[in-house]
């Protein structure tokens, strides 16, 4: 799929798949198209050309009938501010409708350690609790795909590392496909199984992390990330 | 896991409701002005009583006052509802949901029809003991002139949120404009003949021309004209279908331009 916004070219041909059960990283800079390759695959944005195919079926086209076993995270979309977070965790559970709703969200407040925060309107709630209620609402429906742009963005170390093990548990837990913008290469190391690299909106590489830092002969991903970049800016 | 219409419906009506219940000022918001209005115009028509009374017979100016309002109100409380996802910027969460878009149209509808009655009745039934007024009187035709009025509010408030999808929140001030544009030439206080044949122009293609033409031929001469009621529905029919086309080319417009996650200022 490709994205233009007038003569910018915002993804480039950018094609790949994903395979079930699998946690993938996005990594990339800032305006590499991380987050309009994220947008178009949940239909917020319409690519100029190309396609998309979730689960068989042509998205662009068929976009409701695959929506209900998707979600998403991204600390650039609120919840809605007034609301609790039960009243938010129910209103979106009856818009995937969740069935046993109040059963979920009880399991989803234990897991996601909200059970204090319920009766707390969503603007009354510091960053890292909001992040937690947004993943909780990401998780309200099971989805089999779910996508997450940033979602640790501004979160202390410790909530950092909390997210991720929760989202590695939900992923052995449900054998979900967890597709993950960041440009936290550590964050990515740790946590995704394979990786896919983008610079000015093209896959420049891809694989999994060990692959890519022998292929590079380095220890770490950023430096992996950091070669790749100095590659770039001399084209 | 699949969802029905009616459970994303009542989801989002859900969602408005404690939005609603969250918020004392905004349950008291929705009485208010038409309370106040009603009263203005209640005070000024008792006025009137004295010096001309021709001109206030039958309550004519508060009966207008009330049934302009539920084309003010139906239109206000639709776009504001919608304004409350793009303030909160919830709209990139609802367009990610198997919720679709007639689905997110009938669920503002539908509380904007909530919100207007809540407006609407305290203030008609307010209108009885303090100036002996009671618009329903009028009967059935009431019910015609509201639902067309209300019709009317509902295709505004296409074109709104429609423009507010593609320009953002930098056209809000349109909710507030749109309607009172359309105030001089609707003839709600004063017959079509007083406007200026170009204005009258203009006029005959508004359907609350007819709704408020149609009021005046019941209050003043008892006399009730079906045929001014089709006229509006029939313009209302043409409304809605505009409305909603400028909805959706604004909203596939958001999809193109990605719109819908930064749909701020």
């Amino acid at each position: 799929m490709s994205k233009k916004f007038g003569s910018v070219s915002a993804v480039s041909e950018l094609s790949f798949s994903l395979s079930r059960s699998s946690i993938v990283g996005l990594l990339g800079g800032n305006g590499a198209g991380k987050t309009t390759t994220l947008s178009m695959i949940l239909g917020l944005l319409e690519p100029s050309a190309g396609s998309i195919q979730l689960f068989g079926q042509d998205f662009i086209k068929n976009r409701h009938a695959v929506l209900h076993r998707m979600n998403f995270c991204s600390p650039y979309v609120d919840l809605p501010q007034r609301l609790t977070v039960s009243e938010n965790l129910r209103v979106f559970a009856g818009l995937y409708g969740v069935k046993n709703a109040s059963e979920k969200i009880a399991h989803l407040a234990n897991d996601f350690r909200l059970v204090e925060l319920m009766n707390q309107p969503i603007r009354r709630l510091s960053s890292g609790q909001k992040t937690r209620v947004s993943l909780a609402k990401a998780l309200i429906n099971c989805p089999e795909f779910l996508l997450l742009d940033e979602p640790t963005a501004s979160l202390s170390p410790d909530v950092s590392h909390w997210v991720r093990s929760r989202l590695a548990d939900y992923r052995d837990r449900t054998g979900s496909t967890i597709l993950f913008a960041s440009h936290d290469m550590r964050e990515v190391e740790l946590l995704c199984d394979h990786i896919m690299i983008m610079s000015r909106g093209r896959l420049i590489e891809q694989g999994s992390p060990e692959e890519l830092k022998q292929h590079y002969g380095r220890d770490s991903l950023e430096d992996v990330f950091l070669e790749l970049s100095k590659g770039r800016e001399g084209e | 896991m699949n969802t029905s219409s009616y459970d994303r419906i009542s989801a989002l009506l859900l969602r408005y409701f404690f939005l609603l219940r969250s918020s004392w000022p905004r349950l008291l918001e929705i009485a208010y002005w038409p309370t106040v209005q009603m009263i203005i115009w209640g005070f000024t028509s008792l006025h009137f009583s004295q010096a001309s009374p021709e001109l206030t017979t039958g309550g004519i100016l508060i009966s207008a006052v009330l049934i302009w309002d539920s084309l003010f109100r139906s239109h206000i409380s639709y776009t504001l509802s919608f304004l409350e996802e793009m303030w909160s910027r919830n709209l990139a969460n609802l367009f990610v949901s198997p919720l679709r878009s007639w689905e997110l149209i009938l669920s503002l509808a539908t509380v904007s029809m909530i919100r207007t009655l809540i407006g609407m009745v305290p203030a008609a039934l307010l209108a009885i003991p303090f100036f002996g007024i009671s618009i329903f009187d009028l009967g059935l035709p009431l019910l015609g002139f509201f639902l067309n009025l209300v019709f009317t509010g509902w295709a505004i408030s296409q074109a709104v949120t429609g423009i507010l999808l593609r320009y953002g929140l930098g056209a809000e001030s349109l909710t507030w404009m749109l309607p009172f544009l359309l105030a001089p030439f609707s003839c709600i206080y004063y017959p079509l003949e007083t406007l200026p044949n170009w204005m009258q122009l203009i006029s005959k293609f508004l359907s609350t021309t007819y709704v408020f033409e149609g009021m005046r031929a019941l209050i003043l001469e008892d006399e009730w004209i079906p045929h001014l009621l089709w006229k509006a529905l029939a313009l209302n029919g043409i409304y809605f279908v505009v409305g909603l086309t400028l909805f959706c080319v604004a909203l596939r417009a958001a999809r193109r331009r990605g719109l819908l996650l930064q749909s701020g200022e």
